[in-house]
């Protein structure tokens, strides 16, 4: 290929990429714009929360539970080596309310809230029911995609603190009743090193912070999907991708900002 | 201006990109408590129109008015204004899937008003009663036939008694039964409610039984209009050839193309 058209090529490209982040910031502004008017309806909120908080509840406890006793067997495997078995429920602990906790759930919200957010509003656009509501003066923004995105914001962090409690649970199970670690050593360790604003506060942090960007991602997907079946099938594996890379990414960045201030 | 034109296009031009325009130059008229009809081949830009009137998009060059003001995409306000006075059935109903039939008629009365529930009923009722649906009111969206689903679309665009009901290719996909179903109720309520009607159609036979006025587009631009008798009688090869369903004439069948002979390889 010339030089000159890979250059053109990469050029178009890049004003691509910088033109769909320009339209998707657009997006997020008229999504905090239309928050306010999403709050002033709450009972819309409240419906979107039970869609994505409390259905994602049964997911979340299995992950939960499953997580806190594969981190238990690891870290007793690992502890023990070097006869510090007994801060097997402190390690576990912080590792939930810090990282696992918050990551992990917000991964599992992308795949099962995020994707059903994107196919909903994708398959809403698609049917002209969005359109429909815009011919009766009522704004999409403020009656659809605002109540989703503040039900996003306020189920991720609980969604977590739950992942996170049945996690210390699970690890509980598996560390205390089936390994036989002491008990009174299990729980006393881990409420003298867990501090509730550096550890559980910057967790809360954390989900906050990846709600907003995974609501926003599932969103921002439906809305601009094709109004096709495979234009939907596209989008939803975007919330999935995208959602999943931001979390991660946005996770590195927030654990340097937060755990690398020394107290 | 005609002060008893509720809608009233001049001189639009419209295309979705700069190098090929939907619609030229086009000037409709749509007169208080009439029924309208926009005909016109797939892709002529009826829907387009129906776009326009509504503010969804802005045309290039032109005016459109709604009762002698301007339709303003970029004035929110005002626009949302219009479409208070305004209902529009979609092609395939636009139901909201995740109500029953009678919360989807309930719909508008509920954001545009402070109506009390048992107030809203009433007329939910009212509405479904006029299309023949009142008892299919508990209805789930999935539950109903494609017929019902347009009727009950339609009980949704009048439930706020629109000045301007817009009707978006309200036959396509319908049984001979439903299609006469709907063309009663187009021209009924428009009767009933002294509303002023607007059917986008290329369905030629229940346009002309129904319509007051009709216009023809055709290339983007408005290719004839007038009574059903007079486009009927018109001698203008376009309108001939829709009005008759012709195959071939000044719109022609072959998308075009160059010689056969070139893509099988055979010329010489």
């Amino acid at each position: 290929m010339n030089p000159l058209d890979l250059l053109a090529a990469l050029g178009a490209r890049v004003m691509g990429w910088l033109n769909a982040l320009g339209h998707a910031s657009l997006f997020f502004g008229d999504l905090v714009r239309h928050t306010p008017a999403a709050l002033r309806r709450f009972d819309l909120v409240v419906v979107q929360i039970y869609a994505i908080g409390n259905l994602s509840l049964v997911i979340i406890i299995t992950s939960g539970a499953a997580v806190g006793g594969v981190l238990a067997l690891q870290a007793y495997y690992a502890l023990d080596r070097y006869g510090a078995a007994e801060s097997v429920g402190l390690l576990v602990a912080l590792s939930l309310l810090r990282e696992l906790g918050p990551v992990l759930t917000s991964l599992l919200y992308a795949g099962r809230a995020g994707t059903s957010l994107t196919a909903e509003i994708g398959l809403m656009k698609a049917g002209e029911q969005l359109a429909a509501m815009e011919m009766m003066a009522v704004d999409p923004r403020s009656r659809v995609l605002a109540p989703r995105f503040v039900a996003g914001i306020v189920s991720l962090p609980l969604l977590a603190a739950i992942f996170s409690a049945v996690g210390v649970g699970g690890a509980y199970l598996i560390a205390v009743k089936l390994i036989g670690i002491d008990s009174a050593a299990f729980w006393s360790q881990m409420q003298d090193g867990v501090d509730v604003f550096k550890d559980v506060g910057n967790g809360m942090v954390k989900t906050i912070v990846f709600g907003v960007a995974s609501t926003f991602i599932a969103l921002y997907m439906g809305y601009e999907s094709e109004a096709t079946p495979e234009g939907v099938a596209k989008a939803t594996t975007r919330t999935v991708v995208f959602s999943s890379v931001t979390v991660l990414v946005l996770d590195f960045l927030l654990t340097s900002l937060m755990f690398s201030i020394k107290s | 201006m005609t002060i008893d034109n509720l809608v009233q296009i001049d001189h639009v031009t419209f295309g979705y990109d700069r190098r090929r325009l939907i619609l030229t130059d086009v000037s409709l008229e749509f007169p208080r408590g009439k029924v309208v009809a926009i005909m016109g081949s797939s892709g002529s830009g009826k829907t387009t129109l129906l776009r326009l009137i509504g503010g969804v998009i802005r045309p290039q060059s032109g005016t459109i008015l709604f009762d002698g003001e301007p339709v303003d995409p970029s004035d929110t306000d005002k626009l949302f204004a219009v479409r208070r006075r305004l209902g529009m059935l979609f092609q395939f109903g636009a139901l909201f899937t995740d109500l029953n039939t009678f919360e989807n008629v309930a719909f508008p009365l509920r954001e545009h008003t402070n109506l009390p529930d048992s107030m809203i009923r009433d007329i939910v009722l009212l509405k479904l009663n006029a299309v023949g649906l009142r008892g299919a009111a508990s209805l789930r969206i999935a539950e109903v036939s494609g017929g019902m689903a347009r009727r009950i679309a339609l009980a949704r665009a009048i439930a706020l008694d629109p000045e301007l009901i817009m009707y978006d290719e309200p036959f396509a996909g319908l049984d001979p039964i439903s299609v006469g179903v709907t063309a009663n109720l187009i021209r009924s309520l428009n009767d009933a409610t002294d509303a002023t009607s607007l059917i986008v159609s290329h369905d030629v036979e229940e346009c002309f039984q129904i319509c007051d006025y009709a216009y023809l587009i055709s290339s983007g631009r408005v290719a004839g209009h007038g009574t059903a008798a007079q486009l009927r009688a018109s001698e203008d090869p376009e309108v001939r050839q829709f009005i008759r369903g012709e195959p071939d004439g000044p719109v022609r069948f072959h998308y075009p193309a160059g010689p056969i002979e070139q893509d099988l390889g055979l010329s010489g």
